[in-house]
């Protein structure tokens, strides 16, 4: 006991290092000049741009700066956000015109000291940056955005449906779509025919018709192949451009297309 | 007031080419190609109809392009033709849902499969093509 307790002695616990400390963060706070669209169609006022002088780290996301103005400068300004971490889809709004989420785009990757931010084009404004959905997603469920499938339903019995890896990767792209609506916002058929089912709407359809569970394929086919569906696509790309998921609608409704041309099975 | 209220971007929007990358202006300038090959088709087809009014208004109709505007003209229709030929070609293809990738799992940075290489390729030949067409037919109207 007395050889234990005398080793201990003579080898000491080696002490802790702790690791020098990190180099301090070089940010040095500067102030960027944000312009917020302010608007409000009930009261049938002109839109006209409201300007506030916000500190900014390089970490800054536009919309901590709206929340900046929101807490200290101007809290009238209506702003639609909820889990700051691009998975809610809620704050898409136009930041320097171009469709982006608010919560996923930093001040200082914009390059400007000056940004303006407004609400998303071919969405009904509510007010300010805040737009209204309802279309977006009547649109969406029109696309029957489930599986069809009568032996589905789990009951006593029944077993589940096996998919292959390669049968998951046909459609699962597309199941990541938090249906913000910045696709729509950018594609130019969406700016002139307000009937249009959109890019959101056609892409959605496409992850169902893909899936190898889902028997819907017929009925979700002739709902986009109509004057105001699929074929007014253009492929001009931009709902893929603007895609803060890795989405890409374009490529889905080139697919889809397929499907109805006969070359997809 | 409806419109302002729907928030849309309308015509100005749509022919907008900035912003959105190649593809867009890909989308623009087959836009652009369309329509003015369409308002050459009307136009010639007017042209060609003055013959019916005997040899002098034909002449008349013939020595408008033979001026340089009118030359000018029809470089820019030869530009026209071609690139909306090669993109239209493009697109066709596309849009039957070849050459446009893969569905696969995207990874951040989220590069979209359907704005690949090949596209862009496409895009830039098209543009290439037309512009060394135009230089072509440019020399064969204004040189000697």
């Amino acid at each position: 006991m007395a050889a234990i307790t005398a080793s201990r002695e003579e080898k000491p616990e080696p002490t802790k290092q702790t690791p020098p400390p990190a180099p301090a963060v070089e940010s040095a706070p500067k102030t960027i000049t944000l312009r917020i669209s302010r608007s409000n169609p009930s009261e049938n006022s002109a839109a006209k741009f409201d300007e506030f002088q916000i500190p900014v780290q390089k970490w800054t996301t536009v919309l901590e700066a709206i929340l900046h103005v929101k807490q200290n400068l101007d809290h009238s300004v209506a702003v639609r956000y909820s889990c700051r971490q691009a998975s809610c889809g809620s704050c898409g709004m136009k930041i320097n015109g171009r469709p982006r989420l608010a919560c996923y785009t930093k001040v200082s990757e914009l390059d400007s000291n000056v940004i303006t931010v407004e609400p998303m084009s071919n969405f009904p404004i509510i007010r300010d940056l805040a737009v209204d959905f309802k279309q977006l997603f009547s649109t969406h469920k029109k696309m029957k955005p489930f599986i069809i499938n009568e032996g589905s339903e789990v009951q006593p019995g029944a077993k589940e449906f096996i998919q292959t890896p390669n049968d998951l990767e046909k459609f699962l792209q597309f199941s990541y779509c938090i249906k913000c609506g910045l696709c729509n916002s950018a594609c130019p058929t969406m700016a002139t025919d307000k009937s249009f089912i959109g890019p959101q709407g056609l892409a959605q359809a496409y992850r169902y018709t893909a899936d190898n569970r889902d028997e819907g394929k017929k009925g979700r086919l002739k709902i986009v192949d109509q004057s105001h569906g699929i074929w007014r696509c253009h492929f001009a790309g931009s709902c893929s451009n603007v895609c803060p998921k890795g989405v890409d609608p374009a490529m889905a409704i080139q697919l889809l297309r397929g499907y109805l041309l006969g070359f997809r099975k | 007031m409806a419109e302002r209220v729907a928030n849309r971007e309308g015509i100005k929007g749509m022919a907008n080419p900035t912003r959105y990358g190649l593809e867009r202006v890909a989308y623009w300038l087959q836009r652009i190609s369309g329509l003015g090959l369409l308002a050459y088709l009307i136009g010639h087809i007017y042209e060609t109809s003055t013959i019916l009014n005997g040899k002098i208004a034909w002449n008349n109709m013939l020595s408008l392009t033979e001026t340089p505007g009118g030359h000018l003209v029809l470089v820019l229709v030869i530009g026209m033709c071609v690139f909306h030929t090669g993109n239209g070609i493009r697109l066709m293809i596309s849009e039957g849902g070849k050459g446009v990738g893969k569905p696969g799992q995207p990874e951040y940075p989220y590069r979209a499969s359907s704005l690949n290489s090949k596209q862009r390729l496409c895009i830039w030949v098209s543009i290439a093509l037309a512009a060394l067409a135009m230089m072509y037919g440019a020399g064969v109207l204004f040189g000697d």
